[in-house]
């Protein structure tokens, strides 16, 4: 079973590259563009046929090495 | 005293804090991440660099290595234990110290020299430095913005848990001298016993007058008092 998890920047962390991003896109001329924060996304692909304890095995993993959980939400997903 | 230096693949500063803990005839030893035990230690260093290429996060892999299960016992028993630059990245992800070293706030690596206070000097690592005296320290990094939750940084300057923070020459702490956006200027920190110290400037590269300064040295005698 394949998930995707993706991971930003908690709400009340600074992401200055985002907003670097965000900048460019504005002064490019996207003046629509209201907010960007940027982050990063994992594929994972776990032996295990029942959902949701696919889905506690991938939180596990994220839990213990893929986020900071001082700094960083994610959410998964099934692909 | 008998120090441990881990080494990781990808550790730069590893030789540098050797040399300067053996100027100082701690009796010390070259650990690999790989072991499994760690020779005796009354202090245990984690040095600077780029454990792991980064990859992930700064210090996240490193902070799973064998070693490190060793290293958070010995913590865990009041060994004495530095973290330098990528070691205080290291020392967050494994939760030895608490918060997080997000990305300079320029977004640019910086490698310089900077001015740090000594704010708090009654412990193991900076008894022999005055209090609020200024010390010229070199910083090199990518990631040393320190962030933590509100409830945290309260509890680290009510119980006096922060060692050193970025300043000018004259030891005035104000944003203008915070080089990479860390909150209240903290160059490091302590856990709440004060065995665990993290901070992000290189005390081993100021302990020789001829290339550099000294101002880092009284980090080191500060163990042997």
């Amino acid at each position: 079973m394949k998930f995707s998890v993706t991971v930003t920047l908690k709400k009340s962390v600074l992401d200055p590259q985002g907003k670097v991003v965000q900048q460019t896109l504005q002064n490019m001329g996207m003046d629509y563009l209201v907010n960007l924060r940027q982050g990063k996304y994992f594929e994972i692909e776990v032996k295990e046929n029942d959902e949701t304890k696919a889905k506690e095995k991938i939180e596990d993993m994220c839990k213990k090495l893929l986020i900071n959980l001082v700094i960083e939400d994610f959410k998964i997903t099934k692909i | 005293m008998n120090s441990s230096v881990i080494v990781f693949p990808g550790s730069n500063c590893d030789r540098d804090i050797a040399v300067a803990l053996e100027k100082l005839h701690f009796q010390n030893k070259m650990v690999w991440h790989k072991d499994m035990s760690l020779p005796k230690s009354d202090l245990i260093v984690l040095p600077g660099g780029f454990s792991y290429g980064d990859y992930l996060r700064s210090g996240a892999i490193a902070g799973k290595s064998n070693i490190l299960k060793e290293v958070i016992k010995a913590a865990n028993s009041g060994c004495l234990v530095l973290g330098i630059c990528n070691g205080f990245q290291i020392l967050t992800e494994t939760g030895l110290l608490k918060g997080a070293l997000l990305r300079n706030k320029n977004l640019k690596f910086l490698g310089k020299d900077v001015h740090v206070k000594a704010i708090n000097t009654k412990n193991k690592f900076c008894n022999k430095y005055k209090k609020d005296q200024v010390l010229k320290l070199n910083i090199a990094h990518n990631e040393g913005n320190y962030f933590t939750s509100t409830e945290h940084l309260k509890e680290l300057e009510d119980k006096d848990l922060i060692p050193f923070k970025y300043c000018d020459e004259s030891g005035n702490v104000n944003e203008e001298n915070n080089p990479n956006g860390s909150l209240n200027n903290i160059a490091g920190i302590f856990n709440n016993n004060k065995n665990i110290l993290g901070l992000m400037p290189h005390p081993e590269r100021m302990v020789d007058k001829s290339i550099s300064n000294n101002d880092g040295i009284n980090l080191f005698t500060s163990l042997l008092n």
